[in-house]
């Protein structure tokens, strides 16, 4: 407690500079380029910064799902499971088509390190429905067909 | 009544239409130089009397809260909700990727009536284009003098940044919107105080919706009298409906808010695939109620959905034919809630769990009718006892679902005596 003290005026006010802080998640997105997930070490780095202690770091970057603390592929492939998707025979049917193209189940990365599948909410791709991301870019009115090329692709890539 | 001309989204099917002198032509930034010669409260009482309520969800009237503004205070803010994520809703993304001057127009001149100097936009995380199209958009605007110090000789300074959220819905909530600005875990804060008396780093605040933004700018050009003779006594003014699901062209569609759900569909949507039959309607994102497929002509606007039941929500309208499984609908529908949850209010975090774990028993063939009851019991309990509006959003769902569709809740758990039953 003694370091989250040195953080709070005895009234629960922060010390550290609040508009420093508004940086976190900017910052936590600079760490998390580096390696691909949020390291032990990358999270001090942020804390140091920001005048805050791990604990807090970690607090934060723990509630938000784009934050990650485990190793994942080079591409991450993120299926909407939303209820759109679903309604367009999406959303399982392409977890897993993908599935079975990759041989890997969602949460999983692939032997190589090239792929990790996993499943989010709701990507605002309703109305392009079925959908998914990989890394920054995002996939809309997917068929098996399309699936075939985007991965084909992925798996050309050096 | 006549085709409707969209306004809001006039340009973004144009080429390029992203771009800053694609915006120009068509008039952009008109409006900020006009609203610049009004006086804030000038401008406040025309937003007031265009009948304008905000487009996240909340549908509370734009001027209102802007006139909760403190006119003292030394210091205020403006936040700008880019955080769509409720399921159905793909309006803002739209906009933010195709025609992000038509909001940043709008923010500056919410920025100017409640006297704000700096404006924090914040956008869900996984719109990477998105991020990209705001940053060149505010980085134009200040080369054009639009945005910086003494804008258009006007003496009013403001400063636009972009903050990208990074995964959770609940963010979308204003107080937990503020939370996450502030570089902390997005958990909304108690009402009151409100943000308008204590938001940003405790300074007054006013939180807008893109959508509500992007109707500004026309509102100074075109007049209130203008906004308010469109759509119902109580709904003025247009509104951008956000159509899936089970429909032939699904898309977003610019219409006057009282537009039957009928013409929606049918007209613009281009009618129900395979000719069926609706079984059930969400008419405004997925923590609106249900209702059923023979309320298709209600009119699209505040006070007849909520004659009819639900809500207008987001304008998010997602219709399912008649061979859909509702159960698997509201499980799939609570499991995105139960995700999002923050943890913070017991209701939410273990009651949302709770229904979660007794619809996947319906869903698999393998609850009872007393799963039933407990189910409605759990969502009956968890309404109205949270901070925030998630544990409400997240039982309108079943509730309703349990109204309207009881009889596909209670197949699944045929062959299993209900609690009742059995104590008889």
């Amino acid at each position: 407690m003694k370091a989250r003290n040195e953080t709070r005026r005895p009234d629960g006010g922060a010390i550290v500079d609040p508009a420093r802080q508004s940086m976190m998640l900017a910052a936590l997105y600079v760490a998390q380029e580096q390696k691909g997930y949020l390291t032990k070490d990358a999270v001090r780095q942020v804390a140091r910064r920001l005048g805050l202690t791990p604990g807090e770091v970690y607090s934060t970057a723990s509630f938000y799902t784009l934050f990650r603390m485990e190793p994942v592929g080079r591409h991450v492939i993120q299926v909407c499971e939303g209820l759109s998707c679903y309604l367009n025979d999406g959303a399982e049917r392409v977890v897993d088509y993908v599935s079975v193209k990759l041989g890997i189940q969602p949460g999983e990365t692939t032997p190589d390190g090239r792929f990790t599948l996993e499943t989010v909410q709701c990507l605002a791709s309703c109305g392009t429905a079925p959908a998914m991301r990989v890394n920054d870019q995002l996939y809309e009115n997917l068929t098996p067909a399309s699936i075939d090329d985007i991965l084909e692709r992925l798996m050309g890539e050096v | 009544m006549a085709q409707w001309q969209p306004v809001l989204l006039a340009n973004v099917h144009r080429p390029n239409s992203e771009k800053i002198d694609t915006y120009l032509r068509s008039g952009g930034y008109e409006a900020l130089r006009k609203a610049l010669k009004m006086t804030p409260e000038g401008i406040i009482a025309e937003v007031k009397a265009s009948g304008l309520r905000g487009r996240g969800g909340a549908g509370f009237p734009t001027g209102v809260k802007w006139g909760f503004m403190p006119k003292d205070a030394p210091v205020k803010y403006l936040a700008i909700n880019t955080d769509e994520g409720e399921p159905g809703t793909f309006k803002d993304r739209l906009i933010v990727e195709r025609d992000p001057h038509s909001i940043l127009e709008g923010v500056i001149i919410a920025a100017y009536a409640v006297g704000a100097n700096r404006a924090f936009v914040y956008i869900r995380g996984e719109f990477f284009l998105g991020v990209k199209r705001w940053i060149k958009a505010i980085s134009d605007a200040y080369q054009h003098g639009f945005l910086g110090k003494n804008i258009l000789g006007s003496g009013f300074d403001l400063d636009v940044s972009v903050h990208r959220g990074a995964g959770a819905y609940i963010c979308g909530e204003e107080t937990a919107m503020i939370e996450s600005l502030e570089g902390k875990r997005g958990v909304p804060r108690p009402k009151p105080p409100y943000p308008a008396q204590q938001g940003l780093w405790g300074k007054p605040t006013v939180v807008q919706n893109v959508e509500t933004l992007t109707n500004i700018p026309h509102i100074i050009l075109k007049g209130s009298q203008w906004y308010s003779s469109i759509g119902t006594e109580k709904s003025k003014g247009i509104k951008i409906f956000c159509v899936s699901g089970h429909v032939n062209r699904p898309g977003n569609f610019e219409l006057p808010l009282g537009t039957p759900l009928k013409e929606i569909i049918y007209e613009h949507a281009g009618g129900v695939r395979k000719g069926r039959g609706i079984k059930a309607i969400i008419p405004g994102g997925a923590s609106t109620p249900f209702i059923t497929g023979d309320k298709v002509s209600t009119p699209m606007a505040f006070e007849t959905l909520q004659a009819a039941g639900t809500a207008l929500g987001t304008g998010a309208v997602i219709v399912m034919d008649e061979t859909t499984d509702m159960v698997e609908v509201v499980r799939r529908i609570t499991r995105f809630f139960v995700h999002e949850s923050c943890g913070n209010c017991f209701p939410c975090r273990v009651g949302g769990h709770s229904m979660l774990m007794l619809l996947e028993k319906l869903a698999a063939h393998q609850g009872s009718m007393q799963d039933i009851e407990e189910l409605e019991y759990l969502a009956r309990g968890i309404t109205g006892r949270t901070f925030c509006p998630m544990g409400t959003g997240m039982v309108e769902p079943v509730l309703s679902a349990l109204r309207l569709f009881r009889p596909e809740f209670e197949e699944r758990a045929a062959g299993h005596m209900s609690h009742s039953e059995q104590r008889r």
